[in-house]
């Protein structure tokens, strides 16, 4: 699947002080009918976004129109639970290229890498400060730079370093994605079968 | 030689290749695929043009999505119908096997491939879904993708994993009665957290975990993924090689001699080294049962739903938001509250085992008249079996009625819904909000917890009539 390159990015980001958020709460199994990866952002956190008369709920902070950016910030382990791959394209559909936590499970980071978002890992210490910054001015721009790999809160300055698989960076920024490169590897597989 | 683990001797037998500074290509032996998470897989392979490399060494069942009564008709809802019609069709255009609904092979992914003996020690096992982590139990290494990553698996018959990091989690001595491999997984999820396996592959071991039946081996590799792990792994043994012995797909003659004496072979070396390790004694694990919105928050049912003391910031309200949603309150008891639903099933608890116990609990009692109860078996396998062994009986004499096998109200794509605010007493795998249902609020324990509470209307410590 092809998704843009992903250089630097400066935006403001949405909070959602929430520990272990799970994919179903990103996006309901009744949602997964769908044999085509669209338009799943419409149904992102649907129900803590929606009601049962699919009236918003106004205090979720995607409800909120002082909130708004390119960056999702989420509380530790992100993403748990279920495989589910369209937890990250209703991400990414919503229009998220990035999301911040302090801890995310495994298959959704794998995921969210293979779908054009990038997963940063902070400190809990820095994760708070991002909430508080966000807290004081909800236009409180970050930049993220992917390539020296640093998380910054533009206000104070003050940043974060974080770890990304030097492959995957690649990836990230040429906009690759890991089945070419396999289908590239045809006649090493087939050597190793033998 | 280098000390290994079971989990290195797997792993490394499997890698084509190591990426610089990336993953590891892996090879994998088995993939089995359903219908909500793989059309979009073959969708991207025909944009590439690309041809499913090994259609061989794939293995077809729609599980999530289809209804556990009148199989034999159309699917009636219309997403759920495309989605199954469309995993036949890709199954069909790329020679791949298909166990469609109501055939002799149907049945919940992860029940079905232990069951034909296409599960073997040694293996690696992929499917996009999370509890792939269930084939561990022979010995293998199995753990859920995402669909690119079944896309990556049609088309090279091999995926891009970094290696994650190893985990030891001993379970010494003898399980108490009325003590199941379910409460041993919710026990040890309740002390590490849904985060404390995170970046691990685990091994579980010790003398309560050998004396487990394949079944329950199952059912705790199963839950391994709750943890937050990617899978968990029992090292193979004779209860093992017994099992996989004469299934369908099991190696036979020359071969099954050879194949036995390597799967002997695939131990931990003494001296090997985790990242982690963990002890625990059965003795003080009692029967489970979750109180909140994930299954890290779990007790032994005789005891007091947790306070909130010492929790502050985010941790804080996130609990209480937990408490909230289920409509309980810190230090009440578990034992006595007000059930409506009752499930028995998924790749969790949905084998023959589980049926036996629940029935063997229920034979002679009655279902509760305020419960309404769901018991699913995990595939037509199973079903026949309930059959043959005459648990249908007992189940009915009892007030219980036996629907047809799928994930059901494990995740609720289809019509077996708790209704918004309804307390369900779940042998499934999640208690996320909202999982078996908008709004519905999932304790997750035992089949045999689960029959306790479904005779008599309310949470019941199921020692009481042991
Ligand atoms: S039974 Fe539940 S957990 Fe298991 S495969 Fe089906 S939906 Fe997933």
């Amino acid at each position: 699947m092809s998704y843009d390159k992903f250089i630097t990015l400066t935006s403001t980001a949405v909070p959602l002080p929430i520990e272990n958020i799970d994919t179903d709460q990103i996006i309901p199994a009744r949602f997964l009918k769908a044999v085509e990866r669209k338009g799943f952002g419409d149904n992102l956190f649907r129900d803590w976004r929606y009601d049962k008369s699919n009236q918003p709920i106004a205090d979720f902070p995607l409800n909120q129109a002082k909130y708004s950016g390119k960056i999702l910030v989420g509380g530790k382990n992100f993403g748990s639970g279920s495989s589910r791959e369209h937890a990250a394209w209703a991400i990414y559909d919503y229009g998220f290229r990035v999301v911040v936590s302090s801890f995310f499970a495994d298959i959704f980071q794998g995921n969210a890498l293979n779908n054009g978002i990038l997963p940063v890992v902070v400190s809990p210490e820095f994760l708070e400060k991002i909430f508080a910054t966000i807290d004081a001015d909800n236009n409180a721009q970050f930049e993220v730079d992917l390539q020296n790999q640093k998380f910054t809160i533009k206000a104070t300055g003050e940043s974060a370093d974080f770890t990304i698989n030097p492959y995957k960076k690649h990836c990230l920024t040429h906009g690759l994605d890991d089945i070419d490169y396999l289908i590239s590897m045809k006649e090493e597989i087939a050597a190793f079968e033998k | 030689m280098e000390a290994k683990t079971l989990f290195d001797k797997i792993w490394d037998s499997h890698v084509v290749k190591e990426v610089e500074g990336g993953p590891s290509v892996l090879y994998i032996d088995r993939h089995f695929i359903h219908e909500v998470t793989s059309p979009v897989a073959f969708l991207g392979l025909e944009k590439r043009g690309a041809k499913v490399l090994r259609p061989e060494k794939t293995v077809a069942t729609p599980d999530h999505n289809v209804p556990t009564i009148n199989q034999h008709l159309s699917i009636k809802d219309e997403l759920s119908r495309n989605q199954v019609e469309m995993l036949k069709k890709n199954c069909a255009n790329h020679g791949i096997v298909y166990h469609g609904l109501g055939t002799e092979g149907h049945g919940v992914v992860h029940i079905i491939g232990p069951e034909m003996g296409i599960t073997q020690p040694g293996m690696t096992i992929v499917c996009g879904d999370s509890h792939t982590s269930t084939h561990g139990a022979f010995g293998a290494i199995a753990f859920g993708i995402g669909t690119s990553e079944v896309e990556m698996v049609l088309a090279s018959q091999c995926i891009m994993q970094p290696k994650p990091k190893k985990m030891l989690i001993t379970v010494n001595g003898q399980l108490s009665k009325g003590v199941t491999a379910k409460d041993i997984a919710l026990y040890i999820i309740s002390k590490i957290s849904t985060s404390g396996g995170t970046g691990h592959f685990i091994e579980y071991a010790g003398s309560a975990i050998t004396s487990l039946s394949m079944e329950a081996r199952m059912t705790l590799c199963n839950l391994s993924i709750e943890s937050g792990a990617r899978g968990g792994m029992i090292a193979p043994d004779e209860t093992t090689i017994e099992y996989v012995k004469g299934r369908q797909f099991a190696p036979k003659g020359q071969d099954w001699d050879k194949a036995v004496a390597y799967w002997k072979s695939l131990k931990t070396d003494e001296g090997a080294v985790f990242d982690t390790e963990l002890v625990y004694d059965a003795a003080d694990i009692e029967p489970m049962i979750t109180y909140g919105t994930n299954p890290g928050m779990g007790i032994g049912v005789s005891q007091s739903i947790p306070t909130s003391d010492g929790l502050a910031g985010t941790d804080k309200t996130t609990y209480e938001k937990a408490l909230k949603y289920m409509g309980y309150s810190e230090g009440e008891k578990m034992v006595g509250k007000q059930i409506d639903y009752v499930f028995v099933g998924s790749c969790t608890n949905g084998r023959i085992e589980d049926f036996r116990a629940f029935a063997a609990f229920v034979k002679g009692k009655k279902k509760a008249d305020n419960v309404t109860a769901w018991i699913v078996p995990g595939s037509q396998a199973v079903e026949k079996q309930i059959r043959a062994e005459g648990l249908v009986e007992i189940l009915e004499a009892a007030g219980f009625e036996l629907r047809q096998p799928g994930c059901s109200a494990c995740l609720a794509m289809n019509d077996d819904k708790i209704p918004e605010g309804k307390y369900s007493v779940s042998t499934s795998n999640r208690n996320f909000e909202g999982r078996q249902g908008p709004g519905a609020r999932t304790l997750l324990a035992s089949p045999l917890t689960a029959a306790a509470a479904a005779v008599k209307g309310v949470i019941t410590d199921p020692r009481e009539f042991l």
